[in-house]
């Protein structure tokens, strides 16, 4: 992934702002911004499937979802479960969901691809929904943040909100680094060469249909750390976190940011994530403004903010020997 | 379950697969001739509801309030085809998927304004209000009857418009071949505007006349979407045969679902979708 220079500048100033934030934003905006991160780790992980993969998935929000309600079954009552326990299995029962979800659906394409997973996602939202012991449609409270410790030494305070907030920021840095090197390895090859021309891909030996599911997994078991995050956050698993609407949320973000970009959509999380939240205190119908904003970035800004910063740096990148648009 | 049981539940089935085949004929033929998937169209379903609802207060007849609602609809649906739909023809279905969301949040909230959060009923027809006595203790209700006859009318209608005349033939040249078509000599953006204003008319008539037995709600619009979408998948995306096949699987299989597992009754239509798809993952009627 090459990146010009004005946008790593702006990367690094935003990577600098959010290290000090707690230093100087205040409790209400330390929250606000944690979980802007965690958005963004989301939004980051469908990236893979629309940006890279060339999979449209409009039932990534299950994942998400599922792995907080996955958090709230495995907390005891009376007693916090250890990270080292609910963090791998959490990771694993969204995974093997993914597996399953993806094994139906990554053998359809297109459009048909876009309703399957739509589907899927309802069909565990309304599980979750009607569920009643696990608190129906008001949702599952959670008693106790996981812990984090050695025996009995505490390494962190997942109630704090400053530690949290670092969790959030390392998280988000980690999986950027880590989607950034596996894109980079021969699998990110063979999967932006399905995006680019599936068939040619299989015709030159790769098994598509299984680096299609690979990544999906991926994808998924990644909106579920997302998921469990959140839900480590807000102390609370919520049917409306599987649905479509979460899911046409964060398929936004990516196509904010600018898809096929990965800190893209972190940012364009970030940028809507304020607007709707600075919108609240002065708009009743946030989401009649929010609707509008989305058609226009359909219709004016089809590559996102990352193209709209890539395409103010070009000029410069003339000086560099590259052609000028 | 005895047989006059059953044989209520296969008309309930059959009729509410009718009904779905309505609201499904309509996106399948949006996304079979224009290349749009249009999630906006549980959202029209959802306003032809409400606008009936309105009229039907206003005038005392559910005949009036379909007759004067129906235009209204429809002229909504052509300023949103005119304003934004128009510039998504040769998008990829990302962009689509992402306007048309954008235009459920806009329609969601503006029903809000309007009509609030309260859940309406609209009566039935006298005429129609009464039932039909099967056995001595079991009727079946004359509208829901009406309903499935007023659908086969418009399957019928349907048929022989796209099969038989000359704008159906102008539909089906501009579904295979957009350029060549145009080059004919027609007019395919008129074209495509006729045939989007058919399908929200599609969606806007299913929720009128679907009104009196299921209330007027918000947020019934994305249910109908959900629901349309298998129906959709199952049969294969753009095809209206295909449709009207998954109409009636999803219709049958969401009807005695509630009877013989009530548990997982809102599980059984996505689990019929995923063995359809394990064995043809085009639909029963797609192209591959």
């Amino acid at each position: 992934m090459t990146m010009s220079r004005p946008t790593m500048a702006l990367l690094l100033a935003v990577l600098a702002g959010l290290f000090t934030f707690p230093f100087y934003g205040g409790e209400f905006y330390v929250e606000m911004m944690a979980e802007m991160m965690i958005l963004g780790i989301f939004a980051m992980s469908l990236d893979l499937l629309i940006g890279f993969t060339g999979l449209i998935s409009f039932g990534h929000a299950a994942f998400f979802g599922f792995a907080g309600y996955m958090l709230a079954i495995v907390t005891p009552e009376s007693e916090p479960i250890a990270i080292w326990w609910a963090l791998p299995v959490c990771l694993a029962a969204v995974a093997v969901a993914a597996l399953v979800i993806g094994w139906f659906s990554v053998r359809t394409s297109g459009i048909y691809f876009i309703m399957i997973t739509l589907a899927f996602a309802q069909m565990m939202y309304y599980y979750f929904n009607e569920n009643q012991d696990l608190g129906g449609s008001d949702g599952k409270f959670i008693s106790w943040d996981p812990m984090v410790a050695i025996g009995d030494w505490q390494l962190l305070d997942l109630s704090d909100l400053t530690t949290l907030y670092y969790v959030c920021f390392g998280s988000l840095i980690f999986v950027y680094l880590l989607l950034t090197v596996m894109l980079n390895a021969p699998f990110g090859q063979v999967i932006r060469g399905i995006r680019a021309n599936e068939n040619r891909t299989r015709a030159l030996g790769f098994a598509t249909f299984r680096y299609k599911l690979v990544s999906f997994v991926i994808a998924g078991t990644l909106a579920g750390f997302a998921g469990f995050l959140e839900a480590v956050r807000t102390d609370f698993a919520n049917p409306a976190y599987l649905g479509w609407h979460e899911s046409g949320l964060v398929m936004m973000f990516v196509i904010l940011g600018g898809m096929g970009t990965l800190y893209g959509p972190a940012l364009g999380a970030l940028i809507l994530g304020l607007l709707k939240s600075e919108m609240q205190d002065y708009i009743e119908r946030v989401n009649l403004v929010m609707g509008f904003f989305v058609i226009a970035v359909v219709l004016f800004l089809p590559h996102g903010v990352a193209g709209l910063v890539e395409r103010l740096g070009r000029p410069k990148a003339t000086d560099d020997g590259e052609a000028a648009p | 379950m005895d047989i006059a049981t059953f044989l209520i539940q296969v008309l309930n089935g059959v009729q509410y697969g009718f009904m779905l085949f309505l609201v499904a004929s309509g996106l399948t033929l949006v996304f079979g001739i224009m290349g749009i998937i249009n999630l906006a169209h549980g959202a029209f379903y959802m306003f032809g509801a409400y606008v009936v609802y309105w009229l039907t207060d206003y005038t005392g007849s559910l005949t009036l309030g379909v007759l004067l609602g129906l235009p209204l609809v429809i002229v909504l649906g052509l300023v949103i085809e005119r304003f934004a739909i128009s510039y998504l023809y040769k998008r990829d279905h990302l962009y689509q998927v992402l306007l048309t969301y954008g235009l459920i949040l806009i329609l969601n909230e503006a029903q809000l304004e309007i009509w609030g959060t309260n859940f309406y009923s609209v009566p039935k027809p006298d005429l129609l209000s009464g039932s039909i006595p099967l056995t001595e203790n079991l009727d079946y209700p004359v509208y829901r009857l009406f309903i499935s006859v007023v659908c086969l009318a418009i399957v019928a209608a349907l048929y022989l418009v796209i099969g038989r005349t000359r704008l159906g033939m102008m539909i089906r040249a501009g579904a295979s071949d957009r350029e060549m078509a145009q080059a004919m000599g027609i007019n395919i953006s008129r074209l495509f505007a006729i045939v989007f204003a058919l399908g929200v008319a599609l969606a806007a008539f299913s929720g009128m006349i679907g009104a009196p037995i299921s209330s007027v709600f918000p947020g019934m619009g994305d249910q109908i979407l959900i629901i349309s979408f298998v129906v959709v998948v199952i049969g294969g995306i753009g095809s209206v045969k295909g449709a009207f096949i998954g109409a009636m699987v999803i219709g049958l299989a969401d009807t005695f679902g509630k009877v013989l597992v009530p548990e997982f009754a809102s599980i059984v239509i996505y689990a019929v979708m995923a063995l359809v798809l394990l064995w043809r993952p085009q639909g029963l009627f797609g192209k591959a």
